[in-house]
C-alpha cells in the first residue's frame, strides 16, 4: 500500500495530520491535494478560531442537542435507555450543482423503484421474464401476498424514501442502500442543521447554505391532498409509530410536532367497514393516510405478522378498499433487499430503455452459477451476505464473510457455503468510502482535523410536481480511518450535510407572508391515547407529591420521637401500606416506581408534552433514586422529601404556568384534581375519625399543607370542625375537596360533547350533584362514612371519563 | 363422490374488550379436476357487524367477519355439498432428485401454484438439521421425487404417533419431529419442512376426510375434526401432488379441500384478534357424510 500523504494546501496546524490516502477520493482536497473550492471559505475561517473558540463553538451545539432532549434510543436491558446524539461538529460541504447531478440520478432510480414496486404487487412481469428470480422474492419477508393486486391510494406505492450514498475513488457517487420501508433520520437532519446553527452562526456561511424546513412542508402538503381529496373531505392524516422502545421514536415525536401532525400508535386506530378511524376523545375522526413508521409485517396482526401488538387489526381492509393510504404502501420493504441491487441496473434497461445514472454497489446474486463462481473466485474482495437482509451493506449480521473471512460463528469453508446455500446468498463489492473532515479531540483543550469516510443519507419525498429532496441532510461518519464500509458500523456518529451556493441565497422567510385574512388554525384532534397518558401523568405527579409529603410527615414525627412505636407513627404506616408504600424502608421503592410510572406517560406522549417536562421528571427520577441510597431515617429524610416536594412544585408550576390550554392540558389538570381530592377525602377519612391517634388533624393539615392557612382562619388549635371546613368544604383552599371537585366540573363542561341535546352529559350528571352535596355539608357531616362514599363517586367520575374520552 | 359437510366450530371468549376481528378460510372452493362446489354457506353468530368474502393470494376462500362490540362467544357453521372427482395417483414422469434443482429454477412466475412460494422456510416450518438429515436417509439422488414424497410420507407415519395429547397448535415441527408424536397438522408440517429441506416444495392443505369410511375399511384418523395433509411439488411435467402422512396414502376421493397455503398460518380456519385479557376454549364438530346414490 502506497503512504499516505499530506495536501499540497495546508491552511493551518489544525489540518497538520489530515493526510490523503491514495486511492480514496476526500471530500476536502481533490486528487492532486488541492482544496476543493467549495470548502475553501469554511476553512479559511475555521482556520483562524483558537482552540478555545472552537471548543466553546461545538459546546453550543451540544448545548442545543441536549437542551432540545435529542436522543436516541439503543436497543439494551433498560428498554428506555438513551444515548447523546453523537454529532460531529463539521459539516459535510457539497456544491449545489453537486447535488443536483446527485438528485436527478436518484429521481431516476425513485421512479424505477416504483415501477419495480408496481410490478412485484401488480403484474408481476419482472420476475414472469426472469429478470428477478423468483425464488428471491417468494423467499422475501418483505414481499407481502396480501397487497398483491392491491391499488395504492392515489396511484403510487413510493411517498418518502432515501438513498444511502457514497463517493468512489475516482470522485463520482454509488448507492449503498435504498430505504423504501421507512427510512429514518430526516427529523434528526434538522435537528443537526439547528445545531450547526448555533456552531456556525455567522452570515457566511448561514446565507449560502440552502434550507431543510421546506422539504418537509412539501411532503405534509403532499400527504393531506392524498389524505383528504376534495371528493372525501375531513379525511385526517398521521404518522404511524411502533411506539416509545422503538430506536428512533424520538424522531417521530420530533417530526410530529414539527409538522403540527398526530403521532398515532396501532391502537389509537380502528378499523370499520374497512375504514381506518383515529380514537380521539370527541369519537372515531376518518383517516386518509398515514406516514408509516412501522414494519409492514407488523402492520396489521390480522393479515400479517399474527405475533404483532403494535398493529391495527383490519387496517389491510382499508388499504384494500383504497380508503387509506401508506406511505410508504406495504410491502415496500422487499425493495430494500440487497439482492435487488444485482438486478436494478438491468431491470432498469428493461422497463425503461435507460441504464442508471447513479451506479449502485455492484451486487452478485449467487444463485446463478457464473455469478456464484464469480464471487468465490474474488470472494476475498467481498462481502457475502444473506440477499434476503435489508439492512445497509455496513450493518453486518452475523453470517457474513468479509474479505473471505468469515465473521463471528464459522460455518466451514466459503465455497461449500456458496455451493450449499448459494441462491440465498450474495456477493457485494468491498467498497472504498471517500473521507471527510471530522474534529479529533485531544483531550487537552485542543484537537486536529483528521479525515474519516462518509455516506450521505438522501431524503425524496412524492409532491404532485414530481420528486421533491431534501436540499442537505445526513451523513454517517465512520469512527476510524478504515474506509471500506466496515467503519461505518454503529458506533460512528452523524454530520450535518451542507448543500451551498457560491452566491448568498434570496432571503426566504419560512413563514407565509400575511394577506390580511388571517385565519385562525383549529385546534388539533387529541387521540385518547394521548389524553389517556395525559391524565394519567396528572395522577401520578400528583400521587408522588401526596406520598412525599406522607413521608415527610412521618420522618418529622419520628425525628421528633425517636420512637417508632408512637401512634401517629403507626397510623402512618398502615395508612401508607394501604398505598404500597412501605415506610421501614426510609425511602420507600414504590415512590421510585410512581415517578416513573409518571415519566413513561410523559414519554408516550412526547410529542405534546414540553421538553422542560420532561428534562424535569427525569431529574426527579434521577434524585430520588439516589436519595434511596444516601437519605437517613428522621430529618435527613424529611429533608430529602421537601427537595422532592420541591422539584415536583417545579414541574407542576411549569406545566400549570406554560401549557397551552388545549384539550390535552384539561386531562392533565383534571388527573391531577382527581387524584389530589381522592387522596385529601381518603387523608380526612382516615385521620379525623374518632378511632384517628391523638395529634392526626394536626398531621392532616400539615400534609394538606394548610398549617399557615389554618392558624390565619381560625386562630385556635385544630379542632375536627376547623380542619374539616378548611381541608373539605374550602372553596378557596387548592387543596380542599370543593375547590378541587369544582375545579373538576369546570374542566368537564370545557370537553367536547360535554352536552348532548341540551342535557349535561353522564359525567356532569354526576359531578354535579356531588359538588353541591359538599358545598351545602356542615362540617359534621362530612364523616368518615360520607368521605368514603365521595371517593366511591370520585372512582365512578374516573370511571366515566376513561369511558367517554380515553379508549 | 358427492359429500355433505358440516362443521361447527365454537369459541368462548374469558373477557373480552370492544370491538372483535376474525378472518375466516372454511369455505371450500372449486378447484379443476378435484373437486367441484355445488353449495356453500358459512353462518356466523352472533351476526357480525360487517362481513366480507374474498379470496386471498392462494386463492382460497376468506371470509372477514368483525363486530362493533364486545362478544363474549363465536360459532362458525358451515354445511356445503362438495362433488369429489375419482383422481388416480399420476404416472411418475417427476425428474430424478439429482436433476430436480434444474427443473425447479426453470420455473419463472409467482402465481398462485408457482412452486417457488414454497420451497423455503415460511413463518411456521422452517427447515431443520435434524428433519433433514432425516430425508436424507430415505432418498437417494436416483430416485424420482414422487418417489421421494411418497417413501418420506411413509416413513413419517411409520415413525410417528398420532397422539392428541401431544402437541398443540402452536408446536413447532421441531418439536413435535423429536418427540415423534403429533396430529396432523404436526404430520404436515414435519413432512413440510423434511421435503423442504431436501428442495422439494411443499405446502400445507387443510381440508376435510369422509367421517366413516367405506365398508370393510378402517376409520381415518383426524375425520372427527378439520383434517391436514400435504402437497408436494415433484417438476414441471406432474407439478402437485397430495399425500396424507397421518394415514400413509396419497389424497384420493375421501378428501376435500378447503384450502392451500405454505404451513398452517397461511390457511388457519380462524385468525383474529379478540383484544382480550384472558383465555379462550374452543370446540370442533365435523360430519362429512357420502349423498347415496351420488
Amino acid at each position: 500500500m502506497q503512504t499516505p500523504t499530506q495536501p499540497t494546501d495546508v491552511p493551518s496546524d489544525f489540518f497538520s495530520a489530515y493526510l490523503q490516502r491514495p486511492g480514496v477520493a476526500d471530500e476536502l482536497f481533490d486528487a492532486k491535494g488541492q482544496m476543493r473550492p467549495v470548502w475553501r471559505r469554511f476553512v479559511d475561517r475555521f482556520a483562524r478560531l483558537t482552540p478555545a473558540e472552537i471548543e466553546a463553538r461545538f459546546e453550543r451545539g451540544d448545548q442545543y442537542l441536549r437542551d432540545a432532549g435529542v436522543f436516541y434510543r439503543q436497543y439494551s436491558n433498560d428498554p428506555l435507555a438513551e444515548r447523546d446524539w453523537p454529532l460531529s461538529h463539521i459539516p459535510v460541504i457539497l456544491h449545489e450543482d453537486e447535488w443536483a447531478t446527485i438528485c436527478a440520478g436518484l429521481t431516476q432510480r425513485a421512479d424505477l423503484l416504483e415501477r419495480v414496486m408496481a410490478d412485484l404487487y401488480g403484474p408481476g412481469r419482472l420476475v414472469a421474464d426472469n429478470h428477478l428470480p423468483a425464488a428471491l422474492i417468494a423467499r422475501s419477508p418483505h414481499w407481502l401476498r396480501p397487497m398483491v393486486g392491491v391499488e395504492p391510494r392515489g396511484g403510487h406505492y413510493l411517498h418518502f424514501i432515501a438513498f444511502e450514498i457514497g463517493r468512489s475513488p475516482d470522485g463520482t457517487w454509488f448507492v449503498l442502500g435504498d430505504r423504501t420501508q421507512a427510512p429514518s433520520g430526516a427529523g434528526f437532519a434538522l435537528e443537526n442543521r439547528m445545531a450547526t446553527g448555533r456552531i456556525f452562526p455567522e452570515r457566511f456561511p448561514r446565507a449560502h447554505i440552502h434550507k431543510l424546513s421546506g422539504f418537509f412542508g412539501t411532503f405534509r402538503n403532499a400527504m393531506e391532498r392524498l389524505a383528504s381529496p376534495q371528493w372525501e373531505p375531513h379525511r385526517v392524516s398521521g404518522i404511524l409509530t411502533p411506539g416509545p422502545s422503538n430506536d428512533t421514536y424520538y424522531e417521530h415525536t420530533y417530526i410530529a410536532r414539527y409538522l403540527g401532525m398526530m403521532l398515532l400508535e396501532g391502537e389509537d386506530i380502528v378499523v370499520e367497514n374497512a375504514q381506518a378511524m383515529v380514537r380521539t376523545i370527541e369519537g372515531l375522526q376518518p383517516l386518509g393516510m398515514l406516514w408509516r413508521r412501522i414494519d409492514a409485517a407488523f402492520a396489521d396482526p390480522i393479515e400479517f405478522n399474527p405475533t404483532s401488538h403494535i398493529g391495527t387489526p383490519g387496517l389491510m381492509e382499508a388499504v384494500r378498499a383504497g380508503h387509506l393510504g401508506m406511505a410508504n404502501a406495504l410491502g415496500s420493504g422487499v425493495l430494500e433487499m440487497r439482492a435487488m441491487m444485482a438486478f436494478l441496473p438491468r431491470m432498469s434497461k428493461v422497463l425503461t430503455g435507460q441504464a442508471l445514472a447513479l451506479p449502485n454497489i455492484a451486487t452478485w446474486w449467487c444463485g446463478g452459477t457464473r455469478e456464484r463462481a464469480y464471487v468465490q473466485k474474488n470472494a476475498q474482495n467481498m462481502l457475502i451476505s444473506p440477499a434476503d437482509a435489508v439492512d445497509l451493506p455496513f450493518d453486518l449480521g452475523a453470517t457474513t464473510a468479509l474479505g473471505g473471512e468469515f465473521r463471528g460463528t464459522a460455518m466451514g469453508s466459503i465455497s461449500d457455503w456458496l455451493e450449499r446455500e448459494g441462491d440465498r446468498l450474495v456477493g457485494q463489492e468491498a467498497v472504498t468510502l471517500s473521507t471527510t473532515p471530522a474534529w479529533q479531540a485531544d483531550g487537552e483543550g485542543s484537537g486536529r482535523v483528521v479525515p474519516r469516510p462518509m455516506t450521505v443519507r438522501v431524503f425524496a419525498a412524492r409532491t404532485p410536481e414530481g420528486w421533491h429532496f431534501m436540499k442537505g441532510g445526513y451523513a454517517r461518519i465512520g469512527r476510524s480511518e478504515d474506509v471500506t464500509a466496515l467503519a461505518m458500523q454503529r458506533g460512528g456518529s452523524v454530520a450535518d450535510v451542507w448543500v451551498v451556493s457560491d452566491r448568498p441565497l434570496p432571503h426566504t422567510k419560512s413563514a407565509v407572508p400575511s394577506d390580511g385574512n388571517f385565519r385562525r388554525a383549529a385546534p388539533g384532534i387529541l387521540p385518547a391515547r394521548a389524553a389517556d397518558n395525559l391524565f394519567w401523568l396528572g395522577r401520578y405527579v400528583e400521587r408522588t407529591e401526596d406520598a412525599a409529603r406522607l413521608i415527610r410527615a412521618y420522618h418529622l414525627r419520628l425525628a421528633a420521637t425517636d420512637n417508632r412505636n408512637d401512634p401517629r407513627l403507626k397510623a402512618l404506616r398502615s395508612y401508607m401500606a394501604g398505598y404500597g408504600f412501605d415506610l421501614s424502608q426510609t425511602v420507600p421503592e414504590a415512590l421510585i416506581s410512581r415517578i416513573s410510572t409518571a415519566r413513561n406517560c410523559a414519554f408516550n406522549v412526547r410529542d405534546r408534552f414540553s421538553t422542560d417536562g420532561i428534562s424535569a421528571l427525569s431529574d426527579l427520577l434521577k434524585t430520588a433514586t439516589r436519595m434511596t441510597k444516601t437519605a437517613q431515617p428522621g430529618d435527613d429524610c424529611a429533608r430529602a422529601m421537601s427537595v422532592l416536594v420541591r422539584k415536583i412544585a417545579g414541574i407542576t408550576g411549569l406545566v400549570h404556568e406554560n401549557m397551552y390550554r388545549f384539550a390535552g392540558w384539561r386531562f392533565l389538570s383534571i388527573g391531577r384534581a382527581l387524584e389530589r381530592s381522592d387522596a385529601m377525602a381518603s387523608l380526612l377519612a382516615r385521620f379525623t375519625g374518632e378511632d384517628a391517634p391523638e395529634g392526626a388533624l394536626d398531621l392532616a393539615v400539615e400534609v394538606g399543607d394548610s398549617i399557615i392557612t389554618h392558624q390565619r382562619r381560625y386562630r385556635v388549635e385544630t379542632s375536627r370542625d376547623t380542619v374539616v371546613d378548611l381541608l373539605a368544604l374550602d372553596a378557596d383552599n387548592p387543596r380542599a375537596l370543593l375547590f378541587l371537585i369544582r375545579a373538576l366540573r369546570q374542566h368537564a363542561e370545557a370537553l367536547p360533547n360535554a352536552h348532548l341535546h341540551g342535557r349535561p352529559s353522564d359525567l356532569l350528571r354526576t359531578i354535579l350533584p356531588l359538588e353541591t352535596g359538599i358545598a351545602c355539608a356542615m362540617p359534621v357531616e362530612m364523616t368518615p362514612e360520607r368521605l368514603m362514599t365521595i371517593r366511591a363517586e370520585l372512582a365512578r367520575i374516573s370511571d366515566l371519563i376513561s369511558a367517554t374520552y380515553l379508549r | 363422490m358427492l359429500y355433505d359437510v358440516s362443521l361447527t366450530i365454537e369459541y368462548n371468549y374469558a373477557a373480552t374488550s370492544d370491538r372483535a376481528r376474525n378472518l375466516v378460510r372454511l369455505l371450500p372452493s372449486d378447484i379443476a379436476g378435484v373437486q367441484q362446489v355445488r353449495q356453500r354457506l358459512l353462518q356466523v353468530t352472533p351476526r357480525p357487524d360487517e362481513r366480507r368474502d374474498g379470496v386471498d393470494f392462494f386463492g382460497n376462500a376468506m371470509s372477514m367477519v368483525a363486530w362493533h362490540h364486545p362478544i363474549d362467544a363465536m360459532s362458525l357453521n358451515l354445511t356445503a355439498k362438495v362433488e369429489r372427482f375419482d383422481t388416480i395417483v399420476p404416472l411418475d414422469f417427476s425428474p430424478r432428485l439429482a436433476e430436480f434443482a434444474r427443473d425447479l429454477s426453470a420455473v419463472h412466475g409467482l402465481g398462485p401454484d408457482a412452486p417457488h412460494h414454497f420451497a423455503s422456510a415460511s413463518p411456521l416450518v422452517s427447515p431443520s438439521p435434524a428433519m433433514t438429515a432425516y430425508a436424507r436417509d430415505l432418498v437417494d439422488p436416483d430416485m424420482t421425487a414422487m418417489q421421494g414424497v411418497e417413501a418420506l410420507g411413509r416413513a413419517l407415519h411409520r415413525d410417528m404417533t398420532f397422539d392428541p395429547e401431544a402437541t398443540d397448535v402452536n408446536t413447532p415441527p421441531e418439536e413435535a419431529f423429536e418427540n415423534r408424536h403429533g396430529v396432523c397438522q404436526d404430520f404436515a408440517h414435519v413432512m413440510i419442512a423434511a421435503l423442504r429441506g431436501i428442495g422439494i416444495p411443499a405446502g400445507y392443505v387443510s381440508g376435510f376426510l369422509r367421517t366413516f369410511a367405506p365398508p370393510g375399511q378402517p376409520r381415518l384418523e383426524g375425520a372427527d375434526a378439520m383434517h391436514a395433509w400435504v402437497r408436494a411439488w415433484v417438476g414441471q411435467e406432474t407439478g402437485w401432488i397430495e399425500f396424507d402422512p397421518t394415514n400413509d396414502q396419497f389424497a384420493g376421493t375421501d378428501y376435500i379441500t378447503v384450502g392451500y397455503g405454505r404451513d398452517y398460518g397461511d390457511v388457519a380456519p380462524v385468525r383474529g384478534v379478540m383484544r382480550t385479557s384472558g383465555g379462550q376454549e374452543s370446540r370442533q364438530a365435523v360430519d362429512v357424510i357420502p349423498l347415496e346414490g351420488a
